[in-house]
């Protein structure tokens, strides 16, 4: 399988999404640096990467989305290729109207840098196929600006459309208030555009692909998407 | 090489204040060092060069006064590469890979300005390891300040705290690990320690240097502005009260420049079309222009009207003097200069020559074509050179000493309550868990981080070679106003004992200096004493010092900080049947066997049970023999390579009974369920119940032991010379620790604490900081 995992001026774990791709999945990555204005040619899943793009200084991602190569990311969007954003790349999809809602600050208007526990909503996705029905992965997240939000209509469709993957919980997989650490509505970790072929989430897989790293549960999310990619 | 021409002396611009002794003294310089530069020019010097000479041979530029303590530090070994006196010290870790580090302090600017002072703190240590070649993968930060129940003390944690994280997160480099003590002594004056760690290709490695007659001097990265003009002198001399009146001395940092300079700075060196690259820190334009001529043994040409700026009006005073931040200075090699800006194109920046480099030793600056400084570069920067202003400053034992040093225990009843009192101690903010503060790092990036913090030392794995590295900042403020000499030793030991029980061995330190005003005699005496100590602790273990920084004048209106100096110790952790395996402080398994190996004292001087239970700040500091701590070092490394010990802790503050809380409860942050212990201590007789508990005697370690292999361990302990003392098992829901001893307290006292009173207590302490 091929990515291509997008390298912004202030991205900074675009190497990260390399290593777990290539190194440790074992796949073709390619990084494609923010003015280039079309994907190498092949691309099954544009990842887009961690970071501060432009140092998110007007708001995180609302620079980013003006790149020359968000272009031929929307395209491939589009045409139904996949397109996963990670933290950061949450960020610029959510701001690119790629995926719904906005991400505010975190509740205590804090960065966190922290283990959490998620709850996979629904297993028949591009990204989830792995997961066993209802599994609670542990990942990290780093963030200030995590807290998910969109209007009551929206919230709506997204549950209408199970477009929500991806839920803050604790280990016992009970999504509440005290398992949420950024304040996102109903615990949203992770969205789904309709189609679902567009993920965006705030917590790092790539962080937790390898068992020295103290955990693999990131794994499962990409295989999840070799899966996807091989059966289509 | 052809002395470059001698141009007729410069002579005052029409904006220039009068230069007078007055003006002199406006700027720190003394009436002496005033008539030096007079003595050197042979005539007055221009305000441009006035400014030049104030902040080179401030303290924080010169190290006038620190200097000669300096040289008794082990700089040499044989993985050195580059010892002091570069941006950072460099050391070979295998496999033609190096890694460069530093530690720094910005303690005044984060005083007055908390958020920009750590923020800048933390971009400047960053510039220092990558202008050395070497990407920076890990950061570290040691602070002190006063007590958080205070409202104003909040504040600057809050600020110095989101200022690292608002730095480091957004440049992409992991704050892995740190401390943070509180006493009163630093309310006034907190303590921010930046450290940063960077790994290269031997072959990268490059130095501040500016050689090659014609070779251009350029300018990279933020335009220049007024900010932070006089920083250098205004981290030589005391806080007064009007300390927020100096916060235009205080630089505004901006880490997304930060990281676009630290992308395209390594791809220039990588290029080779650099022949040195410096950051402009401290004293800005001139130190920059100053230490790298210097090194380069060449004279220097500046010409200022073309430095980027942005603010109209400058005069070449504000423009040399400026610290605005994110900027760097490099010499490239002639007719490369169109290669260079290419390369900094793609990063969105721009390179300006504002300079060449010319024969002989001048350091010129030029306005408009005109002369307006003309300076000799070793009376800058040479402190053989001599008409540079070192200073040999009076030296006395300080008076409180020897009164605070004396304790009588028996006045001191030992607590009926040893439960209570583990968990005052487990509460104290310097004792109690970290998380609100390491929460706000981003401790993972780059997916390197194999020991988060929350561990004696940091481990992170260098995926270039394969190796890991380790790392700990340290230092006991009460240890060393109570005992300077002992202090300065047990600051070392403590670090290199941090990453050794990882299992990594101890292979470079840095060092940074936080002491008081040195005009003052006492403080010179603790200065040269902790310095003497730190020295004889570093050639005890073996481990050359390669990298430092001293901040003096560390007081407020109320008096000198307690002497502090920091160490951080890097050790390298080899990999064990191909894969690294760090050794954790916590339990990981019920049913291992727990040890405790060193030897157990009578002593609670300085320690943080008498600070906390007892109010009191009374005492010698623990006594360290340096011989058995390099022994258990050398154990501790050579049992994680043969994979004996399943975790190992090593006792500081508080003692073993702090110890073995943590061993219980630190693992589940890490995804190892809390783990109780079943522990019988049999010490030597006649040791207090307390001193048994929370005695911080030196040179300690807990371990726990898979029984499969105690008798490897054991045996392994024996033939290190490593005393060992078997205690009990992992296990249950609670902490058990009994003691037999016959000393005074309650015969067969000791702890029974479940580990959800010992969580709590550790673990909330930090809940609510954030409100105001």
């Amino acid at each position: 399988m091929r990515f291509a995992v997008l390298e912004f001026p202030g991205s900074n774990c675009d190497h990260d999404c390399m290593h777990a791709l290539g190194t440790v999945m074992r796949q073709k990555a390619e990084l494609v640096w923010h003015e280039r204005d079309r994907l190498p040619a092949g691309t099954d899943c544009v990842v887009v990467p961690g970071g501060f793009s432009y140092g998110d200084y007007l708001r995180c991602g609302a620079v980013a989305r003006f790149s020359p190569v968000m272009k031929a990311v929307f395209e491939h969007a589009r045409r139904g290729g996949l397109v996963w954003g990670i933290c950061n790349g949450f960020q610029i999809l959510a701001e690119s109207h790629l995926v719904p809602g906005v991400l505010l600050r975190n509740k205590h208007l804090r960065f966190l840098c922290q283990d959490v526990y998620v709850r996979v909503e629904r297993r028949d996705s591009a990204f989830t196929s792995a997961a066993r029905e209802g599994q609670v992965l542990r990942l990290p997240i780093a963030h200030g600006e995590g807290n998910y939000f969109c209007e009551p209509d929206t919230l709506k469709r997204l549950q209408d459309h199970r477009q929500i993957v991806l839920r803050y919980c604790d280990a016992g997989g009970e999504a509440s208030e005290e398992s949420n650490p950024n304040g996102a509505l109903e615990n949203i970790a992770g969205v789904l555009n309709a189609q679902g072929n567009v993920l965006g989430m705030m917590p790092h897989p790539e962080r937790v692909s390898e068992a020295i790293l103290g955990g693999t549960d990131g794994r499962v999310l990409f295989e999840s998407a070799l899966q996807a990619l091989t059966t289509r | 090489m052809k002395q470059t021409t001698a141009l007729p002396p410069p002579l005052p611009l029409p904006t220039d204040p009068e230069v007078s002794l007055k003006l002199a003294r406006e700027y720190g310089l003394s009436a002496d060092e005033y008539g030096r530069i007079g003595g050197i020019l042979g005539r007055e010097p221009t305000h441009t060069e006035l400014g030049i000479f104030s902040v080179m041979w401030s303290e924080h530029c010169s190290y006038k006064t620190s200097k000669p303590h300096l040289r008794g530090f082990p700089t040499k070994g044989k993985r050195v590469l580059l010892g002091p006196g570069e941006n950072a010290g460099v050391l070979d870790i295998g496999g033609g890979w190096a890694t460069a580090f530093k530690i720094e302090s910005h303690n005044h600017p984060s005083a007055i300005e908390p958020y920009q002072g750590a923020a800048t703190g933390v971009g400047g240590i960053l510039r220092d390891v990558f202008t050395m070649g070497a990407r920076p993968i890990a950061g570290m930060n040691s602070l002190r300040f006063g007590d958080p129940k205070d409202p104003h003390v909040r504040k600057l944690i809050q600020g110095v705290v989101a200022g690292i994280g608002g730095y480091g997160n957004c440049v992409g480099v992991p704050t892995v690990g740190g401390e943070a003590v509180f006493d009163p002594v630093y309310r006034d004056n907190c303590l921010v320690n930046a450290f940063a760690l960077g790994v290269m290709p031997h072959k990268r490695l490059i130095t501040g240097k500016a050689s090659g007659l014609g070779n251009p001097v350029m300018y990279i990265g933020a335009t220049t502005g007024r900010d932070g003009i006089h920083g250098a002198t205004f981290a030589s001399v005391d806080l007064g009260e009007d300390a927020g009146e100096k916060r235009s001395a205080v630089q505004v940092g901006d880490p997304f420049m930060e990281k676009l300079l630290l992308e395209a700075t390594l791809e220039l060196i990588e290029s080779g079309h650099l022949v040195g690259i410096q950051d402009m820190g401290a004293a800005g334009m001139t130190s920059s222009s100053v230490e790298m001529a210097f090194r380069g043994g060449a004279g220097i040409d500046i010409y200022v009207d073309k430095v980027p700026r942005r603010e109209s009006g400058m005069v070449p005073y504000e423009v040399m003097l400026s610290e605005s931040q994110e900027r760097m200075l490099l010499v490239a090699k002639k007719g490369r200069e169109r290669k260079v800006e290419a390369i900094l194109n793609k990063w969105g920046l721009h390179a300006s020559v504002v300079g060449r480099v010319t024969a002989g030793d001048r350091h010129r600056v030029f306005q408009d074509g005109r002369l307006v400084s003309d300076l000799p570069v070793a009376a800058l920067a040479d402190d053989h050179h001599p008409d540079f202003p070192l200073v040999r400053r009076p030296m006395r034992k300080p008076a409180y000493l020897d009164r605070a040093a004396s304790l009588d225990l028996k006045s001191i009843r030992v607590p009926r309550d040893l439960n209570a009192a583990l968990l005052k101690l487990l509460a104290s903010p310097s004792l109690a868990d970290k998380q609100w503060i390491f929460g706000q790092y981003d401790h993972q990036v780059r997916t390197n981080t194999l020991l988060k913090p929350g561990s004696d030392a940091a481990v992170i794995r260098v995926k270039e070679n394969g190796k890991g590295l380790a790392m700990a900042v340290d230092g006991n403020g009460r240890y060393c106003w109570l005992g300077p000499r002992e202090g300065g030793r047990l600051a070392v030991a403590e670090a290199c004992r941090n990453v050794a029980v990882s299992g990594a061995e101890p292979i470079g330190l840095s060092d940074c200096l936080n002491f008081g005003n040195p005009e003052d005699p006492g403080i010179m005496w603790q200065f040269s004493e902790a310095v003497q100590g730190m020295a004889e602790a570093a050639r005890a273990l073996g481990v050359p010092v390669i990298s430092g920084n001293v901040s003096l004048y560390n007081q407020g209106p109320k008096g000198a900080i307690d002497p502090t100096p920091i160490v951080a110790a890097v050790g390298l952790l080899e990999p064990v049947r191909g894969a690294l395996r760090p050794v954790p402080q916590w339990f990981r398994q019920s049913g291992d066997r727990v040890y405790l190996a060193g030897k157990t004292r009578e002593e609670l001087g300085a320690g943080e049970y008498l600070a906390v239970v007892h109010g009191m700040k009374r005492g010698k500091p623990p006594r360290i023999d340096l011989k058995a701590e390099a022994r258990l070092q050398k154990f501790c490394v050579k049992a994680a390579r043969r994979e004996l010990p399943r975790s190992a802790h090593d006792l500081s503050d508080g003692g073993l009974a702090v110890a073995a809380a943590e061993c219980c409860i630190s693992g589940e942050r890490h995804g190892v369920p809390a783990l109780g212990a079943v522990l019988n201590f049999r010490a030597p007789s006649g040791i207090r119940a307390d001193a048994l508990l929370f005695g911080e005697s030196a040179s300690r370690v807990l371990f726990s032991v898979a029984p499969s292999k105690a008798k490897a361990f054991e045996a392994l302990a024996k033939a290190s010379g490593v005393p060992l003392g078997y205690l009990g098992l992992t296990g249950g829901p609670a902490l058990i620790l009994s003691l037999h001893s016959g000393g005074p307290g309650k015969p067969g006292a000791g702890l029974n604490l479940g580990l959800d009173k010992i969580k709590t207590a550790h673990l909330n302490a930090f809940k609510g900081l954030d409100e105001i």
